[in-house]
């Protein structure tokens, strides 16, 4: 790396790059705005201001009540099934090497255009938007899981059998450790993906949610909504990430 | 003995090697002061503890890196900044083009000169049979075991007939006997080009068998301890290490060279690993 | 064939037959889900008569651009970070969570500014394809062995040549993960855009057919679809077989 001497103390250096991104980020927005103008959207300042009138409403939050439920529920169940998944087909290594190409192929579809299935099976409700979340969340659980598995030494195996440890105790002291930061990862990337599909889903068939209200803000020219809602959902997508990198930092360091 | 005694080839006088790894920390200082002075067909070795800056020697006479202070000289011109034409390298890792044949591997810093293609084409084929590489030339390196590897690296390097051949550790991941049997490898390269050698290693009966003179360096900051004359016949091989003599010049040198082993090995977190040679 | 491969096939070959058989029974409804192989007749049917012409000429060209500018601008950027140590530090946070948000919340923002067209389609395809392309070349150059610089060193190659000699050819394995990745979120983007909001396309197709409830059309386009997909993957992959088999340990 770079021996540059710099003038700042290094642990602020992360948060001065921040704000560096963040201003540049904000003036080639404005400047933007001032060649496309109002039709296209609304400058930076404003749109924090409609973002904070937003939060004020009662209307606004029963959009993200109908997101944030179908979210938390795609969520859990992506994590438990991924994890559950993952983990057998980690151990069974054929079941594994059978399924890895199967499922990263999986991954690589515009699920969305495999939206209208779920549609036609879950019908139009909360549920299509949960099953289109899953689809979207699980794949990475139960790919990094497995490699979790997978990739155990298997010196920590044999460390344990010389030690005498009971199947709990390995387990608990030397398999979970060796596997959890991994999981983390997947479970980091399953939320990421679990979100923007119920996002995408709501974007497509749904009158609730924070997609409908940007595919909408689209629909009905209110451009001002449309980009408070994005700004909103950014931020928020933006303060998970750091918070999930951050532990997922702290527990592949221990690890 | 050798050929052409008296033309000195290569020269280090004062040199030292401090790295600065910002202003934070303490800087490194991993050699010097050295003076060594390498005369036109001698095989010289250099011995000495891990992290003792063996590399760091061998990269500041290559050019790689230029010295904190002292000069260089190389066939009596000044070596700075880059690696002068007649110096051949041999490095410690595993150093072939894997998306090239062993062929084209070996043809590598020809084709960069611009020699002309038949020219190319002898010389490789050549180094390709003295090398015993012949069944390989096709192969990619990835099929080829680690010492064969090595041998296309020597290959690549033979080619280009330098006058001076340094070589790092070159055996340092292959098991013993075959170590013993790459050092016939190199010795027979030695009197096929009567090139300058030196040879770093951590090997005492490497050190010892291969060398005309063997250069005892001390831990870190890496020093010459002193210089052993061998007296072996330039037509020595691995067979050395059956003479009486061979074990005399061994514990010899070990009886030197074990101090600073352990002064080495007892600084916590900065021994061997932390950067080689 | 190997051990793995027969058992995929099996999976793959007995999850089609499942629903072959659940379909045509009527355990399916359907309205539901027609059975594959009417999908497949109902396909090869527009395929030959030409009704798929024109939305496949719209995705491919969307597709291909975005691919394109992807390709040249991620590995243009990760080159960039690469070499400025300061521009690493402030894009090392940004490329770690880069897939972290939800980016195509921006589509149709882009509408707004572009236009119903194929432009913020690209763009979408552009904005996933490319940071897994700087990611990719980054990795690349990171991993170039050290040793391998000092050979170039030790035969004193210039810039350029250590460039087009060494660094690319090291990094190339890389760099194809970085095209593999590339092509999939480009593709990825371009149809999901189209089928969200766009007037034509083969992801606009199948919402069209979905809002007419033209099942069979609808089923058509999504297989087609799919396949695509996996067609185009399953070519880089192939060809990533070929090209770096013989680097690898055997």
């Amino acid at each position: 790396m770079s021996a540059q001497v710099s003038s700042e103390p290094r642990h602020l250096r992360p948060l001065g790059d921040a704000a560096l991104l963040l201003l540049s980020a904000v003036l080639a927005w404005q400047a933007l705005y001032e060649v496309v103008g109002d039709v296209a959207l609304t400058p930076p300042l404003a749109t924090l201001a409609n973002a904070g009138a937003l939060l004020g409403s009662p209307i606004f939050w029963r959009h993200v009540s109908a997101t944030a439920a179908a979210f938390a529920a795609s969520l859990a169940i992506a994590a438990a099934a991924g994890v559950a998944a993952g983990l057998a087909l980690g151990f069974h290594r054929f079941s594994g090497l059978v399924a890895e190409p199967i499922l990263t192929a999986l991954y690589t579809l515009p699920k969305v255009t495999l939206y209208p299935v779920v549609l036609l099976v879950f019908g139009l409700g909360i549920s299509a938007k949960i099953a289109f979340g899953v689809m979207h969340g699980v794949i990475p659980v139960i790919l990094f899981t497995m490699n979790a598995v997978r990739n155990v030494d298997p010196v920590h195996l044999k460390t344990a059998r010389a030690l005498d440890l009971t199947a709990v105790q390995t387990a608990g002291t030397i398999l979970a450790p060796a596997v959890v930061p991994e999981i983390f990862t997947g479970l980091r990337v399953g939320f990421a993906l679990s979100l923007l599909g119920v996002i995408i889903g709501e974007m497509f068939a749904s009158q609730r949610g924070l997609g409908f209200m940007i595919i909408n803000g689209i629909n009905t020219h209110d451009v001002p909504t449309m980009m408070a809602v994005i700004l909103l959902i950014m931020v928020f997508a933006i303060a998970a990430s750091t918070l999930l990198l951050a532990a997922d930092r702290k527990l592949h360091r221990r690890g | 003995m050798t050929a052409e005694t008296g033309t000195l080839r290569a020269r280090l006088s004062g040199v030292t090697k401090v790295f600065d790894a910002g202003s934070r920390q303490n800087a490194v200082h991993a050699l010097g002061p050295v003076d060594l002075e390498l005369s036109a067909g001698e095989f010289v070795t250099v011995v000495g503890p891990s992290g003792c800056g063996k590399t760091t020697l061998l990269e500041t006479l290559a050019g790689l890196t230029s010295p904190s202070s002292g000069s260089v000289t190389f066939e009596g011109d000044a070596v700075a900044g880059k690696v002068p034409r007649g110096i051949g390298i041999v490095f410690q890792e595993d150093a072939s083009l894997p998306w090239l044949t062993v062929w084209d591997n070996i043809a590598f810093g020809l084709r960069r000169l611009g020699t002309p293609a038949d020219d190319i084409r002898a010389r490789v084929d050549y180094a390709v049979s003295f090398m015993g590489l012949g069944a390989f030339a096709t192969a990619f390196p990835a099929q080829l075991s680690g010492g064969m590897r090595q041998r296309v690296c020597i290959a690549r390097t033979l080619v280009l007939e330098p006058r001076l051949i340094l070589l790092d550790e070159p055996f340092g991941a292959l098991d013993q006997q075959t170590r013993l049997l790459m050092g016939d490898e190199v010795l027979r390269l030695w009197r096929e080009t009567r090139a300058t050698v030196l040879l770093i290693t951590h090997a005492i009966d490497e050190a010892v068998m291969l060398a005309d003179r063997v250069a005892i360096m001390s831990a870190r900051p890496g020093r010459f301890i002193e210089m052993v004359e061998t007296g072996w016949p330039s037509s020595r091989s691995s067979r050395m290490v059956e003479q009486e003599a061979f074990g005399r010049l061994t514990a010899h040198v070990w009886s030197r060279l074990r101090g600073e082993a352990m002064k080495a090995l007892g600084r916590d977190g900065e021994a061997a690993g932390s950067h080689h040679g | 064939m190997g051990r793995v491969a027969r058992v995929q096939l099996a999976v793959i070959l007995g999850f089609v037959a499942v629903l072959e058989l659940l379909t045509r029974t009527g355990a399916i409804n359907r309205l539901t889900l027609i059975p594959p192989s009417a999908m497949a007749a109902h396909l090869w049917k527009m395929l030959v008569g030409g009704e798929l012409d024109a939305p496949m000429t719209q995705t491919f060209a969307n597709v291909a651009i975005a691919f394109a500018l992807s390709v040249a601008l991620g590995f243009a950027g990760g080159v960039a970070i690469h070499g400025l140590p300061r521009l690493r530090r402030l894009s090392d946070p940004l490329l770690a969570s880069y897939y972290a948000v939800p980016f195509f919340v921006f589509y149709p923002l882009l509408i707004a500014v572009f236009g119903l067209n194929r432009w913020p389609l690209i763009a979408i395809g552009v904005v996933f394809g490319a940071a897994a392309m700087a990611i990719a070349t980054l990795n690349g150059l990171d991993r170039v062995p050290r040793v391998l610089r000092k050979v170039a060193r030790a035969h004193d190659l210039g810039w350029a040549e250590e460039t087009f000699l060494i660094v690319l050819p090291a990094a190339a394995p890389h760099l194809f993960t970085g095209l593999k990745l590339s092509l999939a979120y480009s593709f990825i983007g371009v149809v999901a855009g189209e089928f969200i909001l766009s007037g034509s396309g083969l992801g606009h197709a199948i919402a069209y057919a979905y809002d007419s409830f033209d099942n069979p059309t609808m089923y058509a386009l999504m297989l087609f679809v799919v396949a695509l997909a996996i067609a185009l993957n399953a070519t880089l992959h192939v060809w990533e077989q070929r090209l770096l088999a013989r680097r690898r340990r055997q």
